[in-house]
């Protein structure tokens, strides 16, 4: 049986109803409800059998204007059992908010900061979410597949971009 | 030669002229020679040790093709080139600074270096004042340049500056202390604070055939000289111990905001300090312009060559050092001072004073 | 002391400023030299490398992952083209494998070099530095040799490389392994056993085993704290399994376990391994084959989303891509190990002195390209 099977079980067992079964069976992720995420968080880090102590990457995702939804990627790794998971959460793309884990992996104070900074995507009890990478007062969230790039930056004319070679 | 040398030189020619305006032109006379000594220093020392580093680096260090190309046969020409550079940049001075302090800070540094090199013995007769506090005079006046950093660091309003002015005062204040007890040493040996007169102390030989220098005298003296010499470049500011200046953590310290002939006078000053810890160390220790083979070469022009070449070795020490070490950090350096070089200098005092009461 | 307490000083370093090895800027509160407080702010060399990809096909992103880590180039081409393989089922010839093994390897040498010039720069060694120079030239002369670039190589391509190895370039590599393993103990004796050097690094900076893990630092890092892993060891991509080498731990031979000086000698045991494993590949390297073999003709990954991990001179660099079957990606992320150490460094740095807040920052090596993107 696959890491995320198992996982999927162990954790639907535990705090049932989380998990989100898809319509066609996969074993690539398993796909959480955002409600208690933070719980299931903890769990995951210190639940004997998963020890998931590492926590990757976390990657904030849009596949598309038209969807309703955002999604927040976590990929977690045991540097005690060498397993790995992916974890989705889907969140609203009006209200984007997902709980935050900056308190239970460190590293993900960073992330969260940065997908934040991407996708405007809100975690909630992270300590200090502010914009990451750009500056403190662009507007909009560059990485939604429906952002526009703005006309002016504070008064600065923003260059068209190209197309082709001319 | 001294200044003395030089009025009754020229009262030989006007036997009628008052004594005050040929004391004036005599020490004008003197001085613009110490300050042609510091420049010249400075081009050579500069080219030196851009080269010693290349060679140190497996570099080859500033080239040229020849005169009126690029920087002249090997390079010979850089330091004249960058002279003019620095003379024709723009000076600036930022907009917070406080003026007077910043533009007259680079010039107490340099005052301090340069008044220092008025006591130093070049030859059995070639002196500029040969006091008899001499030695006392140049401990005083070379702690003189810590004023003008922490004017520098001070006036440039800047955080950095700041760093390196606080550190520098505490580095220069604390190695004095080392430095001043192994000459003290010194002075038991010599019995006078007058350069030549340690000088003229070091003549003849020691053990038959080492010459009577005072780093072979004893033991203890032998000792003393490591630790002048340690805390002597602490003084300079140079690496192991620039952290007034480091680079990589304080951009450039008390200097980071000069620019053109303000900072070349930091500059030129940070050699004529090299200069001077050099020269005592050199007069203190390694018998100044006395020849290392008792007897033969002697002479006032022998005199000025042994001297000078005593104090390049010195210099060569000291870039050789620069290259090759890691920077201390702060509390360290206060260490080193405080808690290895002071308790074995004080020994060394008591030790060379027993030496001299018993054997010596 | 304590009843004392003077006013705290915010200080800015950079992101003008001589070691912050790129445009960081550091927020830092001081009281005298003893820094209380570090903030890094980062993104003053954001060029928007994610929303790139959204518009350039999978072949065009390459060329742009060199100039995230632009130190070590070839490992991040390596660890995209893997990850796009792996989602088309590619599978390169052998002789590409070898390639592309001596060619990170090479490369892993270079970044190690340059990590540990500019480290004995933080501390005021200059000498070193440019030893370490001398010989990351001759690396990037190999380089040039093979695909004319120095620093962005853009040599990888999906399914192969972008040119077969030149004629002379085994020998050239030999020569300098050879020369290379010689110069090698030059640092040691002038850097590394230095007492001046051991009293700034050692026990300054230590990072635990668990700080390690929580905070996400991987790659030399992580294993100078003392942990062993490796990903060419323990998940092995490419061909890395059919090498013998070992895998460097930090053992506190000079003070505490995971200090600075343990993540630079660990970073200069591994360039050691490096060698080893380039002279392997070297001996095994099929002599000749088409590196162009297995292009594909149109790179269309199937609809589905990849996360990949490699091994870069840094640590863990993962790639997440999505691919909507279509020609160019739906996202591609990049997970930089350079960006998870510097968040550790508020943590292992605080406290200490100014001095050493630079000391720490250069020996978690970080690359400002990588971290900003």
């Amino acid at each position: 049986m696959n890491v995320n099977q198992k996982v999927s079980q162990i954790v639907e067992e535990k705090f049932p109803g989380s998990v989100i079964i898809p319509e066609e069976p996969q074993n690539d992720f398993i796909q959480l409800n955002s409600e208690k995420w933070n719980e299931i968080a903890k769990f995951l880090k210190t639940e004997s059998a998963l020890k998931f102590d590492s926590c990757q990457c976390i990657t904030g995702v849009d596949l598309g204007a038209e969807t309703e939804k955002l999604e927040v990627r976590y990929n977690f790794h045991s540097t005690k059992h060498l397993h790995k998971v992916e974890i989705r959460i889907a969140t609203d793309r009006k209200r984007p908010s997902i709980p935050s884990v900056e308190q239970i992996w460190r590293v993900a104070d960073w992330f969260e900061r940065e997908v934040y900074d991407m996708y405007g995507i809100r975690f909630k009890g992270h300590r200090d979410l502010r914009r990451m990478l750009l500056p403190d007062d662009w507007k909009g969230w560059p990485l939604r597949k429906d952002y526009k790039t703005p006309q002016t930056y504070n008064g600065m004319k923003v260059p068209k971009v190209r197309k082709g070679w001319d | 030669m001294t200044i003395d040398n030089i009025i009754i030189w020229f009262q030989s020619w006007l036997p009628n002229a008052r004594i005050a305006p040929l004391y004036v032109a005599a020490v004008l006379i003197a001085a613009l020679a110490i300050f042609l000594v510091m420049a010249v220093n400075a081009l050579v020392a500069v080219y030196a040790e851009r080269k010693i580093s290349a060679f140190m680096q497996d570099r080859v260090g500033p080239m040229g093709q020849g005169p009126g190309l690029h920087a002249g046969k090997w390079g010979l020409l850089q330091t004249v080139a960058d002279t003019i550079k620095l003379i024709l940049k723009e000076d600036i001075i930022p907009k917070a600074a406080d003026k007077k302090l910043f533009i007259i800070a680079p010039f107490i540094v340099f005052l301090g270096a340069f008044i220092a090199l008025a006591a130093l013995p070049w030859g059995p007769t070639l002196i500029a004042a040969d006091m008899n506090i001499g030695l006392f005079y140049i401990l005083a006046v070379s702690s003189f340049g810590v004023i003008g950093i922490i004017f520098a660091a001070w006036s440039s309003d800047n955080k950095w500056s700041l760093f390196g002015g606080m550190r520098s005062a505490a580095q220069i204040i604390s190695y004095e202390i080392p430095a001043a007890l192994s000459l003290v040493a010194v002075l038991l040996l010599a019995g006078t604070l007058s350069m030549q007169g340690i000088v003229a102390n070091q003549s003849g030989t020691v053990w038959g055939f080492l010459p009577n220098w005072n780093i072979f005298n004893n033991p203890f003296t032998f000792l003393a000289f490591f630790i002048y010499f340690i805390a002597g470049v602490a003084e300079t500011n140079r690496t192991p111990f620039d952290i007034p200046e480091a680079e990589s953590e304080l951009v450039a310290g008390f200097h980071t905001e000069y620019s053109g002939m303000r900072w070349a006078f930091f500059f030129l000053s940070e050699y004529g300090n090299m200069l001077v810890v050099a020269g005592v160390a050199v007069v203190a220790f390694l018998g100044g312009w006395q020849s290392p083979i008792d007897g033969i070469m002697q002479g006032p022009l022998w005199g000025l060559i042994w001297f000078l070449l005593k104090m390049t070795v010195v210099i060569l020490i000291m870039i050789w050092w620069r290259w090759t070490f890691p920077r201390l950090r702060v509390d360290q350096l206060m260490n080193v001072a405080w808690k290895v070089l002071l308790p074995i200098a004080l020994f060394n005092l008591f030790g060379t004073a027993i030496w001299t009461l018993t054997i010596g | 002391m304590g009843l004392i307490k003077a006013d705290e000083m915010t200080l800015n370093i950079g992101p003008q400023h001589p070691s912050t090895h790129g445009v960081l800027r550091l927020k830092v509160k001081t009281d005298g030299e003893i820094v209380s407080e570090i903030t890094p702010v980062i993104g003053y060399l954001h060029r928007c490398f994610e929303k790139h990809c959204e518009y350039l096909t999978y072949e065009q992103v390459i060329p742009f992952t060199d100039r995230c880590d632009y130190i070590a180039a070839m490992n991040n081409n390596f660890g995209y083209v893997v990850a796009v393989e792996k989602m088309m089922d590619i599978q390169v010839p052998e002789r590409v494998e070898y390639i592309r093994i001596i060619m990170a390897e090479l490369n892993r040498i270079a970044s190690h070099l340059l990590a540990l010039g500019t480290f004995g720069l933080d501390v005021g060694a200059y000498t070193p530095f440019l030893y370490m120079f001398r010989d990351r030239e001759r690396i990037l002369d190999l380089f040039e040799i093979t695909c004319g670039a120095r620093l962005l190589y853009n040599y990888m391509w999906i399914g192969g490389v972008s040119h077969d190895l030149p004629v002379g370039f085994v020998e050239a590599t030999y020569r300098f392994l050879d020369e290379f393993e010689k110069k090698s103990e030059e640092y040691h004796n002038i850097l590394s056993y230095n007492k001046i050097f051991i009293e700034r690094t050692a026990d300054v900076g230590v990072l635990p085993k668990d700080v390690a893990i929580d905070y996400g630092v991987t790659g030399p890092n992580l294993r100078g704290s003392g942990v062993k892993w490796d990903l060419r060891k323990d998940e092995p991509y490419s061909i890395y399994e059919k090498f013998k080498f070992e895998v460097p731990v930090g053992q506190g031979l000079m003070g505490s376990v995971g200090d600075s000086w343990d993540r630079y000698w660990v970073r200069a045991e591994e360039m050691k391994e490096s060698v080893k494993i380039v002279r392997q590949a070297l001996d095994k390297m099929p002599r000749k084959g088409d590196v162009h073999e297995a292009l594909p003709k149109r790179v269309r990954p199937p609809q589905g989303s990849i996360y990949f991990r490699t091994e870069s001179p840094r640590g863990d660099l993962g790639y997440y891509i999505i691919s909507d079957g279509k020609d160019k990606p739906v996202r591609v992320k990049m997970r930089s190990p350079a960006f998870t150490a510097l968040s550790a460094l508020s943590e292992i740095a605080s406290g200490w002195m100014l001095s050493d807040v630079l000391v720490v920052l250069g020996s978690l090596d970080i690359v400002l390209g990588e971290i900003d993107r």
